[in-house]
């Protein structure tokens, strides 16, 4: 029984399968947000050029290291939000603005079917009760869906 | 409800819920881009980053073995999806010139050294920054996989995840030159 255990791939498996269940049970996947609730880089990129309306607050949820090699200007890093630190930075973050701020969540790490950061964000911030809180809907990566398509990026932290 | 038809009802949920697992784990990958990229038969850049021993690692002290650096972060899915096959890589190929190198991209490293004893990974793992990011052509995305010759050239690289049966025909056919 030891020895199995003691194979990564076994363990891999198994923490695999655990999560799963875990994500089945909790309904953790993006692909469980709803469209209502998604923006495409293209809407974003309108919004940014655009002098009317209201400015969204945009936070980027995922790793700092990305981050810094690449993100929407004035967008804010606040960490990824699968872990309970990165949750935590968003609610204090968040937590003064009124409930109707229009905010904006993005990460980009990993395809949308993959990523474990933007949805805990945004159920973070409805149970925050924010109102006006949408998700860049990233197919890919920030790379090949943001900086590659030719839409502003800021460097650095 | 009785105790009876409660204990069916989980039992089918688990069994549900493993079958999903079970396809999810099983099918074939549908992120995994070639790009003829530029980059490819170009030198690797070299670096030096700190390891979780408490060293630095530096890539050209690799030179004369076939090197697979894989960009990841252990909260990247596919990323993980990937480590269990490149420990039985390592393990089958070491002997033959083999090295995998971990290029981690996590923000600091307690869930990486956490994530390796975990899985008892065997083979090297650093800390990346934003600047070796910068290097080998903006990490803008997980995973991010380089094949390296002997010569310390870029011969493969794959951006997203990609089956292992992908990576093995290179690193077999680049051992064998």
């Amino acid at each position: 029984m030891n020895r199995t255990f003691d194979n990564p791939k076994v363990v891999f498996t198994v923490w695999v399968l655990s999560r799963l269940l875990v994500c089945v049970a909790f309904a953790y996947q993006t692909s469980l947000i709803p469209s209502s609730r998604l923006i495409s880089p293209d809407e974003l990129a309108k919004i940014l050029q655009s002098s009317k309306g209201e400015t969204p607050l945009m936070i980027q949820v995922g790793s700092h290291v990305l981050y810094s090699q690449a993100h929407i200007p004035s967008s804010e890093y606040i960490g990824p939000a699968s872990t309970e630190d990165g949750l935590q930075r968003l609610r204090k973050r968040v937590e003064p603005l009124p409930r109707n701020r229009f905010v904006i969540i993005y990460c980009g790490c990993c395809p949308w079917s993959h990523c474990t950061n933007v949805k805990p964000a945004d159920n973070a911030l409805r149970a925050l009760g924010f109102t006006n809180v949408k998700s860049l809907y990233i197919a890919n990566n920030f790379g090949a869906d943001w900086v590659e398509k030719g839409y502003p990026v800021a460097k650095g932290d | 409800m009785g105790s009876h038809v409660k204990k069916k009802l989980l039992i089918g949920m688990v069994a549900v819920a493993l079958a999903f697992g079970i396809y999810v784990l099983g099918r074939p990958s549908r992120f995994h881009v070639r790009r003829p990229a530029r980059a490819e038969l170009s030198l690797a850049p070299d670096f030096s980053l700190p390891d979780l021993r408490g060293g630095y690692l530096k890539l050209s002290a690799y030179r004369g073995r076939v090197v697979l650096l894989h960009f990841w972060a252990t909260w990247c899915d596919p990323c993980r999806e990937e480590i269990p096959h490149f420990i039985e890589l390592q393990n089958k190929y070491r002997a033959q010139g083999l090295q995998i190198i971990g290029i981690s991209m996590d923000d600091g490293p307690e869930p990486v050294l956490d994530y390796y004893q975990r899985f008892k990974m065997n083979y090297p793992v650093v800390m990346g920054n934003a600047k070796i990011g910068e290097l080998y052509g903006g990490v803008l995305g997980l995973p991010i996989a380089f094949v390296i010759g002997r010569d310390g050239r870029i011969c493969k690289k794959h951006i997203g995840a990609t089956d292992v049966s992908i990576f093995e025909n290179e690193i077999v056919n680049m051992l064998q030159n």
